[in-house]
């Protein structure tokens, strides 16, 4: 009844503007009589509320990190001792695997290893970070943290997530075809003429056909998520949630969302015309006269390097896209974490957006060695280097908010000083490849390699670690072990640093990446043993995740229990109960001050002031204020 | 003490980064050879000065992180230092790196302008060969010993397919020491490409398009030549060696390519064997180098 007459409160007093108030009325009197039973298929599966469609994004992007994980961990055993038969793999292939695996006793082919680093990099991008950062995170918090009761469009929201499901059909179907061998291995930027033509590599084919309808749907799922986000942030914030009071996570997740809408269409345009060419018989990207790999001599005058500007006017921006958002929340985790202001909020922001709108312009670095011509060469350098100014000014700040503040370490802390420190070194190696006369040396070597693992993995996927830890409590009302937190912490941070910093050397040395031998080439033999050495360290990184995964799932059904806001931190989605309801908040928030109000002098007690706290008018203003002086009470609605 | 695990543990790494980065030449994980091109020596030179900059940063910025880490663990006031940041800082760190990321952009495009800007090859560059990539090797095409190109014209002829005299090799491109050489790059069948690690150069072979890049060896040797984009499932084993040799050497090395590419099989077979016979013998002496 309390609930009701809440909702009825927030009908009354903030629909009343558009909608006739007895219409208001009974539509949220039907309404919640409604989803007392919704039944299990539309509470778990085709669900509508943005938590639920928050945590399939979560387990699903677990799972598939899992799968990318250990395509990974076929690329480095092959890196290590080349054309050796897999153990356990092997063995379970003689009884499980396809016909050409076991006829070649469990042993990579060249083919099969240019499969798993197309597939690792595939699942990794497209059904891990990007979707667990905006599906998973953005979908739990945006309503949570902008103090709304859904998401804008929750039907368009829950066909987001159940279109990332024809994409993994889609991308496991190219392996229906030919086997582990013949499935897509061109990279996973597919450049043509290789991914163009059936006959230039095993996998060109059919398998390629589909990865690129994969791809597709990928687009199409973030799209629907993106118009979603940009809406909700806009239009349905609380009453006193300005712009500038946003959380950094709701910043981050709107230019994400911006980023997404104006880069996708050229990614899925490309997209097309690839497919159309291969299909129908279009012709964009291949140019006449080419002999390949005994087809008939190619007629036409498409032009190769059309598609590594599409692709990369698109995937550039992605990677921002697989960034951002994480920045967001370690501003956020961080300052929970140190009990103080992020230090400079505004300047955060900005930089936020000046990396958005320079990753626009920044593209033609990953072309640098392509032929394009060498005038963008030089444009392209200095965008690209003063890109990494508000990366920088992002860096500073956050080594502000920790200094001077009360470090608490706890996995939470970890994580994210984890992502500053190894944000850190992929920024900066970032600036060799930015320079183009050095990159002519690093292109396609394993620095590259280095580079974009510290800022992927280094950088977003040690603040998805930190945000699972962080959101966990909201998201199930308990939370996760700390002892197993921080033993997935260490070895995962141990083996991260012993797997890709020696790559940067690698790359040094002039090794090149995608080499299913690299050690036939004399220059490159002695570099087996550090070889070697990293795949260790990447076996130990691969298999302390399965900490992560069961103290996850663990923890759902056996964690302790929490209530709404154990982290004593600022921000709306504190102040709804843990797990909340349907609807979000059991009392309307309003909010009367940014997010990082820590250690503020203007109360005594405590060193957190929620944005909902009414310090100044207490008790008669809207009948709410003294609901979160007491938020750490258990939750029992 | 135990509180200060983590700031340690946070400082202990770059420290092992660093010292890794250190000794990391003496293990041979550092530049496969000295640059043995010019143009080698300028994007080496390059790559220290980045080198400097960035790890004076990274020190920096980490010897920032672990002070703020290290007290802020022990910080006895009763609340963190209330702060939502300062001006003049955001100012300040936002125009010295500007300055610095300036420079080093403004900086480097000089050896660009040099390496890829037709206009700016040094003048006395020699058309040397045409180099084809295909899946899964490099075909090598040079001109009839002894000709002259004198217009571009007469290049685009020649690149326009293959001519009378010329002559052929396979994974094998030979060049003359102390020379500044050009090759034409071109591909066959999908991308590949062109990467010395010893003269640090690298240049994509893209279909349909001829790609001119020069360089020159400042010493005598035998040199890798590795393809750097996936080309397909034989990528890793597309290996070619470029060889650099005296000119007298060079001149000797065509003359004999000349001689076994023009024999036919019935005319004058004793001095062409002998010719044979003779690149043999220079060959298994580069071989010794």
């Amino acid at each position: 009844m309390e609930r009701l007459a809440v909702r009825r409160f927030y009908i009354v007093r903030f629909s009343v503007s558009t909608l006739d108030p007895a219409v208001g009325l009974g539509h949220a009197d039907a309404h919640d009589h409604e989803h007392h039973d919704i039944g299990f298929v539309k509470k778990y599966v085709f669900s509508t509320d943005h938590k639920m469609i928050g945590m399939q994004f979560l387990f699903t992007t677990l799972f598939m990190f899992l799968v990318g994980g250990s395509l990974a961990l076929g690329v480095r055993f092959q890196l290590a001792w080349p054309w050796r038969a897999m153990p356990v793999v092997s063995q379970v292939s003689q009884v499980l695997g396809g016909p050409d695996f076991v006829a070649e006793g469990g042993q990579i082919s060249p083919e099969f290893y240019t499969m798993l680093f197309t597939m690792h990099a595939t699942v990794m991008i497209f059904l891990v970070i990007i979707p667990i950062l905006a599906g998973a995170f953005g979908n739990f918090l945006i309503p949570l943290m902008v103090g709304a009761d859904d998401m804008a469009f929750p039907a368009l929201n829950m066909l987001s997530y159940w279109f990332m499901w024809p994409a993994i059909f889609c991308f496991f179907m190219v392996f229906a075809h030919n086997g582990l061998n013949g499935a897509t291995g061109n990279g996973w930027t597919i450049y043509p003429v290789l991914s163009a033509i059936p006959e230039a590599a095993p996998g060109s084919g059919a398998p390629q056909t589909w990865w690129l309808i994969g791809l597709t749907f990928v687009g199409v799922s973030s799209m629907m998520g993106s118009v979603n986000y940009m809406t909700t942030i806009i239009n349905m914030r609380a009453p006193g949630m300005t712009l500038f009071r946003m959380p950094l996570t709701i910043w981050a997740m709107f230019i994400t969302a911006i980023l997404q809408a104006f880069a996708l269409p050229v990614l899925t345009a490309a997209g097309f015309m690839l497919l159309a060419e291969r299909v129908l018989g279009f012709n964009f990207f291949v140019p006449g006269g080419l002999l390949v790999n005994g087809s008939e001599a190619t007629v036409g005058g498409g032009q190769p390097l059309l598609w590594q500007h599409l692709f990369w006017f698109y995937s550039h921006p992605a990677v921002y896209i697989m960034l951002l958002p994480a920045m967001g929340m370690v501003s956020d985790m961080l300052a929970a974490m140190v009990r103080k202001p992020v230090f400079g909020y505004k300047p955060m922001v900005y930089s936020l957006a000046a990396i958005a709108g320079l990753g626009f312009i920044v593209w033609g670095h990953h072309m640098f060695t392509s032929g394009m011509n060498p005038a963008l060469g030089m444009t392209f350098m200095i965008s690209t280097m003063m890109i990494a100014l508000p990366s920088a000014v992002k860096v500073f700040n956050w080594i502000g908010t920790i200094w001077g503040g009360k470090v608490q370490f706890n996995t939470v802390t970890l994580h994210c000083v984890a992502f500053v420190s190894m944000f850190i070194v992929g920024g900066l190696s970032g600036i060799f490849m930015a320079a183009v006369p050095v990159d002519i040396y690093f292109h396609d070597t394993y620095f590259i390699v280095a580079h974009f693992h510290y800022v992927l993995f280094g950088a977003t996927l040690f603040g998805c670690f930190g945000a699972i830890q962080f959101w966990f409590p909201k998201m199930f009302g308990r939370s996760m072990n700390e002892t197993a937190g921080k033993t997935h912490f260490i070895l995962t941070f141990i083996g991260f640093n012993g797997t890709f910093f020696p790559m940067h050397l690698l790359g040094i040395a002039g090794f090149p990446r995608r080499y299913a031998d690299p050690y036939i080439h004399p220059y490159m033999e002695h570099l087996m043993p550090m070889n070697q050495f990293i795949t260790i360290c990447a076996f130990i990184m691969g298999f302390a995740q399965f900490i992560l995964i069961g103290n996850f799932l663990i923890s759902i059904f056996s964690g302790p229990k929490v209530g709404r806001n154990p982290w004593l931190a600022n921000g709306l989605e504190w102040f709804a109960p843990s797990p909340p309801g349907h609807g979000n908040f059991d009392v309307l928030p309003v909010v009367y001050r940014g997010p990082y109000e820590y250690s503020s002098p203007d109360v005594d007690d405590r060193d957190y002031l929620m944005q909902t706290d009414n310090i100044r008018r207490p008790k008669e203003d809207m009948g709410t204020a003294d609901e979160p002086d007491t938020p750490d009470v258990q939750d029992n609605s | 003490m135990g509180n200060k695990f983590w700031p340690i543990f946070f400082m202990f790494w770059p420290v092992v980064g660093i010292i890794s980065c250190v000794i990391a030449p003496a293990n041979g994980w550092w530049f496969p050879t000295p640059p043995l091109s010019e143009l080698g020596v300028q994007i080496d030179n390059l790559f220290y000065l980045i080198l400097v900059i960035v790890t004076v940063t990274f020190v920096g910025t980490h010897i920032a992180l672990g002070y703020a880490l290290w007290r802020g663990v022990d910080n006895k006031e009763k609340k963190a230092w209330f702060s939502h940041g300062s001006h003049n800082l955001e100012v300040l760190w936002s125009i010295a790196p500007a300055g610095i990321l300036l420079f080093i952009s403004l900086y480097q495009l000089d050896v660009w302008r040099r390496f890829r800007v037709t206009s700016s090859f040094p003048p006395d560059t020699q058309l040397l060969a045409e180099v084809t990539a295909r899946q899964f090797e490099w075909r090598i095409r040079y001109p009839k010993p002894g000709r002259e190109f004198k217009s571009s014209m007469a290049v685009k002829q020649w690149l326009a397919g293959p001519q009378d005299g010329d002559l052929y090799t396979v994974n094998d491109l030979r060049i003359p020491v102390d020379k500044n050489v050009l090759i034409y790059l071109r591909s066959m069948d999908v991308q590949h490409s062109f990467f010395v690690p010893a003269f640090r150069i690298k240049q994509d072979a893209v279909p349909g398009t001829v790609i001119p890049i020069w360089f020159g060896a400042t010493q005598r040797g035998d040199f890798d030549l590795t393809c750097t984009e996936l080309c397909g499932w034989g990528h890793y084993k597309m290996r070619g060696r470029v060889f650099a040799q005296t000119e007298a050497e060079h001149e000797q090395y065509l003359k004999t390519l000349e001689a076994e590419q023009s024999f036919d099989g019935v005319t004058k077979p004793g001095t062409s064997g002998a010719l044979v016979a003779s690149w043999r013998v220079s060959d298994s002496e580069e071989d010794d180098d």
